[in-house]
């Protein structure tokens, strides 16, 4: 009885180690953990690139129009508000930074650390939608939001240059290309929120799919750095365009 | 390098990370500062320049570019290279004189009269 017992309890451990390496942190395929670590992080980056290709052709469209039309996007790049601006640029750099910590306190396995980190850069993002909800809610009051009520008025104080170069449609053509690439930014935003919040909660719940390795969680983080990186230059070239 | 700086289990001190955080904030503020200078034709150039160097901080350091392998370094590499390279298109519009006045309507350039269907082909 007692030697079946042990017996039993043997191929229960003999199980689970088996159980353990089709489930464990290292996959068949891969060596070593470092290298699949490795090819994580380039996959990652390979889909960061397509992300670059998908902004670039933006940026390119934004480069050409500002370049043909100068005066209208100094006047119609006046009617941002810079301290909103501002304000979602600090939030969002200061969300890089916590998620960099939750990186960091998942390497050292302190779980409830890198969860609370997550759910404070999840915040972070949730700040910077309701700025540019209101942002986009004063928009639409006041007729900047292209389409059929688009209304622009130049100040009488403008210069003769601006005036002749200035028409309803070439003002329409920059909050069209404004609300695009926020627009496109924003929804990385909101993606973020909905791949860092359910992380957050796995980690706490130590699902073994990302507490087996923190790659998981550079993974998130790298995808929300880059949404940050993004923003970087949005704010300049949207919010803060030379004058002169 | 070493294979320690190479290994993604590398952890950095925790003070790297509030460094780089405290120069963004920085970089932020000189961001706004540098919006309200005239440099002239260099306003441009400043304010991308600001918006590089801060983009380098977090490629190098949040995402820990700067102590990954070299072939997470042409990954990253290749989209920004990529993205340099879609600035060529500028060249057709420098290039081209973009004020010739659209015509009023579109006229086909030559006049297509239709063919005529005899009936001995229409049987087919």
């Amino acid at each position: 009885m007692a030697i079946e017992a042990t017996q039993g309890a043997v191929h229960e451990h003999t199980a689970a180690v088996a159980a353990q390496d089709e489930h464990g942190p290292v996959h068949h395929q891969f060596e070593d953990i470092e290298q699949q670590n490795e090819s994580y992080i380039v996959g990652m980056w390979a889909f960061l690139v397509t992300e670059i290709m998908f902004f670039g052709a933006l940026f390119l469209a934004y480069a050409v129009y500002r370049w043909k039309y100068p005066l209208v996007f100094i006047e119609a790049h006046k009617m941002l508000d810079i301290p909103l601006g501002l304000t979602n640029t600090f939030i969002l750099l200061t969300s890089s930074f916590f998620v960099v910590l939750a990186v960091h306190y998942h390497k050292l396995n302190r779980r409830k650390l890198a969860a609370t980190w997550l759910f404070l850069t999840v915040l972070c993002a949730f700040g910077f939608l309701v700025i540019k909800g209101f942002e986009y809610g004063h928009k639409f009051k006041v007729g900047h939001v292209p389409g059929p009520n688009f209304t622009f008025e130049l100040p009488a104080s403008a210069s003769p240059e601006a005036k002749e170069q200035v028409t309803v449609e070439r003002a329409q053509l920059f909050f069209g290309l404004y609300f695009a690439m926020t627009g496109l930014h924003g929804i990385h935003v909101l993606v973020g929120i909905l791949i860092l919040t359910p992380l957050a909660f796995m980690i706490l719940k130590g699902h073994h799919h990302v507490v087996d390795d923190y790659i998981p969680t550079e993974m998130a983080a790298l995808y929300w750095h880059f949404v940050d990186v993004v923003w970087i230059f949005l704010f300049p070239l949207f919010y803060l365009i030379p004058l002169h | 390098m070493t294979h320690d700086e190479h290994s993604s289990h590398h952890i950095l001190p925790i003070r790297v990370y509030v460094t780089v955080f405290v120069l963004l904030m920085v970089l932020l503020v000189l961001t706004y500062v540098a919006a309200l200078q005239n440099f002239g034709i260099l306003n441009n150039v400043v304010a991308l320049t600001i918006a590089v160097v801060k983009a380098l901080l977090v490629i190098l350091y949040f995402m820990h570019v700067r102590f990954s392998t070299r072939l997470t370094w042409i990954y990253a590499a290749a989209g920004f290279v990529w993205f340099l390279l879609l600035f060529i298109a500028f060249g057709d519009y420098w290039t081209r004189n973009l004020n010739v006045p659209a015509p009023k309507q579109w006229e086909p350039p030559i006049t297509l009269t239709q063919p005529k269907i005899s009936d001995s082909d229409h049987g087919h």
